[in-house]
C-alpha cells in the first residue's frame, strides 16, 4: 500500500500508523448542555462505509504529519491525500 | 546414468554432471535438470504417497502446479517438507526423500487407509471425531496428525540466510514466455524502465517445452536471440528464480527470489511498479477417470516438456488422452524423438488429423487405469460402448488449459468464464488499472495471437506513459490449432476417479458434498479440501467446479469460482522474516550510561525497546533481592542515582504552549509559573487514564513534558494529533528530545549535598531558593548546559538532572567520584520500583488502560472548568460509581507472606468466585524499609476500607494470603522528606 503524501510524495505503508475515521477532526464543544451525548457520538459512533472513506494516518516514521486519506474501502483505491491540519483549519474557520 | 540416454537439448548441459541422492540412493543428473526430470531420466516415477489414502504417486507435471511429487529436501541442519520435485533445480550434494510413507515408498504400512476408503470420504473427520469432546485433544488430534498430512517438519531451526528488499520500476512483467519476452522487448526498446521476472531458473516459459520454429529458429534459440537484445537495454532488469506470488494494493507486488551460489539464499522483494503485465501463461488440467492417479499418468504438455526441454528419451509406450488439439503436439514430438507413441484417445467426435503417423481413437474415453505401483495399461471405451484394453507405460492427459489468472484476482477482481476455451479468464471490466494480462494467461493460446495480444497491451501502456514505441519486428509463425470441446470427467465405473491428487479428492467426494448440501463453491472447497494444499488446485480446481456444475445442472459461470488469494506458490516463512530474527528482531535502545552499567555489575531488563539496568550486584551478594534491598536502603539512608533517560521527553514551545498543555492534561496547568514543575495526568478522550508525568515550565513559552517510558511514542503521536487535527491554529511546536538529553535521578537525604558539588557555583539550590517542584536551567561541571528538576519518584529528597547525552559516561564516573563521601551508589529499575510502591506512586501496572483518575484517587484533580481531552466523558455515570475500585495499599498480616501481582481480593467471609471479586493486586514487592512484603492494588470502595482485613487469593498458584488494607503511601505519607 502506498500513500501519496502531499509534501513528500508516494511513501510505503510501513512508515505510517493508522488511527481511524477522519470524523475525529470534528471534536464537539465541551461546555454545552449536550456535551456528554455529543462526545459519546463523536467517540463511539462510526459509519461502516462500503466505498469512499476519509481516514486519519500519521506519518510516524517520516515528517510526523497527520494526513486525511480518502480511500475506497472496497477497491482500496486512494483518491486524495491531504494534510489534516489544512482540513481542521478550514473546519475551524467554518465554525467561527 | 549414461548421458546418451538424453537427447540433445540446448537447455541441458550434458557435460556438467551433478550427483544427488534420493531416498538414500545416489543418482546422476545434469546441469539444467530439476529433481523431477533427473528422476525420470533415472527411470524413477514413484515419488511418494498421497495425503490421505497413502496411494502410490508419481510425477504429474513439470512446474509449480505439481500436485503429487512432493519431497522432503534434507539441508545440512534442517529439512524442508512439501517441496515439489518439479521445481527443485538439482545441485551437487542435493539430498531428497519421499514423504508420507513408512517404512518405504514402495511398501507403505499406512496404505491400509486405502482399504478403508469407503469410510473416510469427504467430511469424515467432521463426522467421526465429533464427540466426546474430551477425546479431541488427547486422542483424535494426535491420531489424525500422525496419519494424515503432507510432509513433516524437521523441528530444527533453519540456518538459511534470508533478506528483504524493495524494487521500484515503471513496468513489471511477470513471466518470460512469448508474451513476457516480447512485451519486455517492445517496452524496453521504447525506453520504459522494465523489470522482467521469471519464476523458473531459465527464461522462455512455455517456449522451452516446444519444438515449433519461430522465424526459422528453434524456439529455444529464439528465446536466446530475443534475450540478447533485451539484455542490451540498460533500462530493463531481468530476474530469474523469482516468483511474483501476490499483487497487493497500489501497484505493490510480493516476490520471492531463490538465489544460487550466494550467501543470501532467498530474497523477499516488495516490488512497487506503476504498471504491470501478467504474462504467466497457462496450465493444463487433468481428466478424472478410474485410478487416474497411478504413477505414469501425467499431463500431456508436461511429457512434451520433459522431451523438449530436458531431453528425456527413456519414456516408452506412451498413450495420450485428450479433449483438445494440444495433445497432438505431444504425439508429434514423441514420434520425432523416436519414442513409441501408441496413440491418442480423443473424446471429440471429429478431431482434426494432424499427422498420419498418429493412431487416433476418436469419440473415445479412457475409463480405467491398471497397475499397482505403476501404470501398466488402460481400458478405453468408444461411443458404441466397445471396450478395449491398451497396454501402456505412460499416459499423457490433456483436459484443456487454464490461464494462470490467480494474480489478476488478488485484489478482488472476479474472473470471467470463457466459452471458447472453457476456462476462467481475467475479469476484464473491473481489473485494476495497474495490471494488464497478456497471452495465454489472458486465454489466448496460439503463438501468433499471443504475440499480438502482448503487443496490444504493451502499446496501451506506452500510451499511458506518453511514450512513442520505437520500431520493432514481431516474430510470427504458421497457423496453429487450439480446438477444444469440454469434457470434464469420465462418468464410467464405480472405482475412484481422482480430481485433486494432492488432497485425495475424488469425483465421489464432490458428489457426496453435493448430496449433503455443500453446494456453494466455498463450502465444497472446505468440506472436501478440493483445491487446498501446496498446489492450491492448479490442476484440479476448474475440473472440480465443472463436476459441481454438472451435478447441479447449472452452467459453470453460475457455480462461480473460489477467490484466489496470495501467495501463488508456497512461501517459506523464514523468507518473509528475512534477517529480523533473534537480536535483529527489533531495534535495541541503550541508555546513555549502558556501557558504564555493564562494567559495574548491572544486569539488564527489557523495557519496550530499551535495555535498562535492573540492579547492580556486588560480589558478596547471594541473590538479586539482597542487591535490591541494599540499593533501596542506601538511597533512603544516604544517596543513589538512577538513569531515567528512557522517560519520554517532549519539548513544547510557542506562544500557545501553556494553553495547549492545559488542554492535554486533565488537571489545572493554566497557572504553572516559570521555574516550576507539576504532575500531570493525561486522559484519553473516553475518560480513562492514558499516561502521567511531569511538565516543567522553563520559560514563558518553553515547557518540557515527560512521559512514561512505555508511552513515549503514543503520547507524542497524541499530542501531534491534538495540535494538527483539533487545535491547528494554536501556535505550538512539539519535538521529541528523548535521545538528546540524558536524565539522571539523584535521590536520598544527601542528594542536595552531592549535587551542590557538581553544579557551577553561581547557582543556588538551597531549600529556600530551589524548593520541591522547582526547575531551572543551570550549568554543571564548569559550563555544561543542564536542567535541574526537584522532583521525586522515590519519596526522598530528590532531583532529576538532565544534560546533553554525550556527557553521560563522563558524568557518571565523576558523580561516583564526587559522591564517595556520601557513599553514593547506582540503583536499577527494581529498586526504583520498590521505592515507588513504598511511596504509592502509580506506574504502568496501575495505568493499565482500564483505570480512571477516580480509581487512582485523583478524581478531584480532573478540572471541571476547562476543556481538556477526556474531561467530558470522565464524568460519565458508569465511571463514577460510589463503590468504584480505588488504589489502596495492601500489607500481609504475616510480613513474610509474599503478595503476588494479579491475585484477586475477597472479603474474609465470602466464597472465592467471580461474583465476590473485590479487586486485584497490581504491583508488589518486598519493602526493606518496612521489613515486609507490600502491594498496591485496586479494591472496591477501597478508600473507606483502610484497616480492614482481606483475603488475597491467587487462583493460578492456588495460594491465599491474609492481608490488611491501608493507605497506598506506605512511606512518609505527609511528604515531609520531599520538602526537607
Amino acid at each position: 500500500m502506498i500513500i501519496n503524501h502531499p509534501l513528500l510524495g508516494p511513501r510505503d505503508i510501513s512508515e505510517f500508523v493508522y488511527l481511524g475515521d477522519a470524523s475525529l477532526l470534528k471534536r464537539p464543544t465541551w461546555d454545552s448542555n449536550k456535551s456528554e451525548e455529543k462526545f459519546y457520538e463523536y467517540l463511539y459512533l462510526r459509519n461502516n462505509v462500503a466505498g469512499i472513506h476519509k481516514e486519519l494516518w500519521f506519518h510516524q516514521y517520516g515528517d510526523r504529519s497527520w494526513l486525511v486519506v480518502t480511500r475506497n474501502t472496497i477497491s482500496h483505491e486512494i483518491t486524495k491525500v491531504e494534510l489534516a491540519a489544512d482540513i481542521s483549519k478550514k473546519l475551524a474557520k467554518a465554525n467561527e | 546414468m549414461n548421458k546418451f540416454s538424453r537427447t540433445n537439448s540446448s537447455l541441458l548441459e550434458t557435460n556438467k554432471e551433478i550427483n544427488f541422492e534420493f531416498n538414500g540412493k545416489k543418482y546422476k543428473g545434469f546441469y539444467g535438470d530439476t529433481l523431477a526430470s533427473a528422476l525420470l531420466a533415472n527411470n524413477i516415477i514413484l515419488i511418494g504417497r498421497s495425503f490421505k489414502y497413502h496411494r502410490p504417486r508419481g510425477i504429474v507435471s513439470s512446474g509449480s502446479h505439481e500436485p503429487n511429487a512432493l519431497v522432503e529436501i534434507l539441508h545440512k541442519d534442517f529439512a524442508e517438507p512439501n517441496i515439489k520435485a518439479t521445481t527443485v533445480e538439482i545441485y551437487d550434494g542435493l539430498k531428497a526423500k519421499s514423504q508420507n510413507c513408512w517404512p518405504s515408498v514402495k511398501f507403505d504400512l499406512m496404505s491400509i487407509n486405502d482399504k478403508f476408503s469407503n469410510f473416510i470420504g469427504a467430511g469424515f473427520y467432521y463426522k467421526t471425531f465429533m464427540w466426546p469432546s474430551s477425546f479431541w485433544e488427547k486422542l483424535y488430534e494426535p491420531l489424525i496428525r500422525k496419519a494424515a498430512g503432507l510432509g513433516k517438519l524437521s523441528q530444527s531451526k533453519t540456518n538459511r540466510i534470508s533478506e528483504k528488499g524493495f524494487l521500484h520500476t515503471d513496468l513489471l512483467i511477470i513471466g518470460s514466455g512469448p508474451a513476457g519476452l516480447i512485451s519486455a522487448y517492445i517496452a524496453g526498446l521504447s525506453g520504459v524502465r522494465v523489470l522482467l521476472v521469471e519464476e523458473d531458473f531459465i527464461y522462455g516459459g512455455s517456449l522451452n517445452n516446444e519444438s515449433f520454429y519461430i522465424s526459422d529458429m528453434h524456439p529455444q534459440a529464439w528465446v536466446k536471440f530475443i534475450l540478447k537484445s533485451i539484455k542490451k537495454l540498460s533500462n530493463v532488469r531481468i530476474m530469474k528464480r523469482t516468483c511474483v506470488f501476490g499483487m497487493f494494493d497500489h501497484g505493490t507486488f510480493g516476490a520471492l527470489e531463490k538465489l544460487k551460489d550466494s550467501k543470501i539464499e532467498q530474497m523477499f522483494w516488495k516490488i512497487i511498479s506503476k504498471k504491470a503485465l501478467l504474462c504467466s501463461g497457462s496450465l493444463e488440467r487433468l481428466i478424472p477417470f478410474q485410478n487416474n492417479d497411478l504413477p505414469g499418468i501425467m499431463l500431456s504438455g508436461s511429457i512434451r516438456s520433459y522431451i523438449n526441454r530436458w531431453g528425456i528419451k527413456n519414456l516408452s509406450d506412451v498413450l495420450l488422452f485428450t479433449n483438445n488439439d494440444d495433445a497432438y503436439s505431444t504425439a508429434i514430438d514423441l514420434i520425432e524423438n523416436g519414442i513409441n507413441c501408441i496413440g491418442v484417445v480423443d473424446t471429440r467426435e471429429n478431431p482434426r488429423i494432424f499427422d498420419s503417423r498418429i493412431k487416433v481413437y476418436k469419440n473415445s474415453q479412457v475409463i480405467n487405469a491398471r497397475g499397482k505401483l505403476y501404470l501398466q495399461g488402460v481400458d478405453i471405451i468408444n461411443k458404441d460402448g466397445d471396450t478395449k484394453h491398451i497396454k501402456c507405460r505412460y499416459l499423457g492427459v490433456s483436459g484443456g488449459w487454464n490461464p494462470n489468472i490467480q494474480i489478476s484476482s488478488h485484489t478482488g477482481v472476479k474472473p470471467n468464464w470463457n466459452e471458447k476455451i472453457h476456462a476462467f479468464v481475467p475479469g476484464k471490466n473491473n481489473i485494476s488499472t495497474h495490471l494488464k494480462v497478456s497471452g495465454s494467461a489472458n486465454g489466448i493460446f496460439t503463438f501468433n495471437e499471443c504475440i499480438l495480444d502482448a503487443e496490444k497491451n504493451v502499446k496501451a501502456i506506452l500510451r499511458d506513459f506518453k511514450i512513442k514505441p520505437k520500431k520493432y519486428q514481431l516474430p510470427l509463425i504458421g497457423k496453429q490449432a487450439s480446438d477444444i470441446s469440454p469434457f470434464w470427467y469420465v462418468n464410467y465405473g464405480s472405482k475412484r476417479k481422482w480430481v485433486d491428487l494432492q488432497n485425495d479428492v475424488t469425483v465421489k467426494d464432490i458428489e457426496m458434498a453435493y448430496l449433503e448440501n455443500f453446494r456453494a463453491v466455498e463450502h465444497l472447497k472446505r468440506y472436501t479440501t478440493l483445491g487446498m494444499g501446496t498446489d492450491q488446485g492448479k490442476t484440479s480446481n476448474v475440473t472440480g467446479l465443472a463436476i459441481l456444475a454438472s451435478l447441479s445442472k447449472k452452467p459453470i459461470p453460475e457455480v462461480g469460482t473460489t477467490v484466489f488469494r496470495p501467495p501463488y506458490v508456497p512461501i517459506p516463512i523464514d523468507s518473509l522474516v528475512g534477517s529480523t530474527i533473534g537480536k535483529n528482531f527489533k531495534p535495541i535502545r541503550l541508555t546513555p550510561t549502558h556501557s558504564w552499567a555493564e562494567e559495574n555489575g548491572a544486569s539488564f531488563t527489557e523495557s519496550g525497546l530499551w535495555l535498562r539496568a535492573e540492579w547492580y550486584s556486588k560480589k558478596n551478594e547471594l541473590n538479586w533481592r539482597e542487591t535490591v534491598d541494599r540499593e533501596v536502603i542506601s538511597v533512603r539512608n544516604s544517596v543513589g542515582f538512577c538513569d531515567v533517560s528512557t522517560l519520554g521527553k517532549i519539548d513544547i514551545q510557542g506562544k500557545d504552549a501553556q494553553e495547549f498543555i492545559n488542554k492535554i492534561y486533565c488537571n489545572a496547568f493554566a497557572k504553572l509559573s516559570v521555574g516550576k514543575v507539576r504532575y500531570g495526568l493525561m486522559l484519553r478522550e473516553d475518560g480513562l487514564v492514558m499516561d502521567d508525568g511531569t511538565t516543567a515550565r522553563m520559560s514563558e513559552n518553553h515547557f518540557i513534558m515527560t512521559t512514561t517510558t512505555a508511552n513515549a511514542d503514543s503520547v507524542y503521536r497524541h499530542l501531534e494529533f491534538c495540535h494538527q487535527c483539533l487545535w491547528p491554529d494554536m501556535e505550538v511546536h512539539l519535538i521529541s528530545t528523548t535521545d538528546a538529553w540524558a536524565q539522571i535521578a539523584i535521590a536520598g537525604p544527601n542528594s542536595r549535598k552531592v549535587i551542590s558539588k557538581i553544579i557551577d557555583p553561581e547557582f543556588d539550590i538551597s531549600n529556600e531558593n530551589f524548593p520541591f517542584m522547582a526547575c531551572k536551567e543551570i550549568s554543571i561541571c564548569g559550563g555544561v548546559v543542564a536542567r535541574l528538576f526537584r522532583i521525586s519518584f522515590s519519596g526522598e529528597l530528590a532531583y532529576e538532572l538532565s544534560f546533553p547525552t554525550q556527557y553521560a559516561l563522563s558524568f557518571v564516573n565523576y558523580l561516583m567520584e564526587i559522591g564517595k563521601e556520601e557513599n553514593i551508589i547506582p540503583y536499577g529499575t527494581e529498586a526504583l520500583g520498590v521505592m515507588r510502591i513504598e511511596k504509592g506512586h502509580a506506574a504502568g501496572a496501575e495505568l493499565n488502560g482500564t483505570t480512571t483518575a477516580l480509581n487512582l484517587n485523583m478524581g478531584k484533580m480532573v478540572s471541571d472548568n476547562k476543556d481538556s481531552i477526556g474531561s467530558v466523558l470522565s464524568k460519565r455515570e458508569g465511571l463514577n460509581q460510589s463503590d468504584d475500585l480505588k488504589l489502596v495499599g495492601i500489607k500481609p498480616i504475616n510480613s513474610s507472606d509474599q503478595l503476588i501481582s494479579g491475585s484477586h481480593l475477597f472479603d474474609l467471609s465470602s466464597k472465592v468466585n467471580p461474583q465476590n471479586d473485590l479487586g486485584y493486586i497490581t504491583s508488589s514487592c518486598f519493602s526493606p524499609t518496612l521489613g515486609s512484603y507490600i502491594a498496591l492494588g485496586f479494591l472496591r470502595n477501597g478508600s473507606n476500607r483502610y484497616g480492614e482485613k482481606i483475603r488475597v487469593n491467587n487462583f493460578l498458584l492456588k495460594k491465599e494470603v491474609l492481608a490488611e488494607v491501608c493507605n497506598p503511601i506506605f512511606v512518609d505519607p505527609n511528604g515531609d522528606k520531599l520538602r526537607e
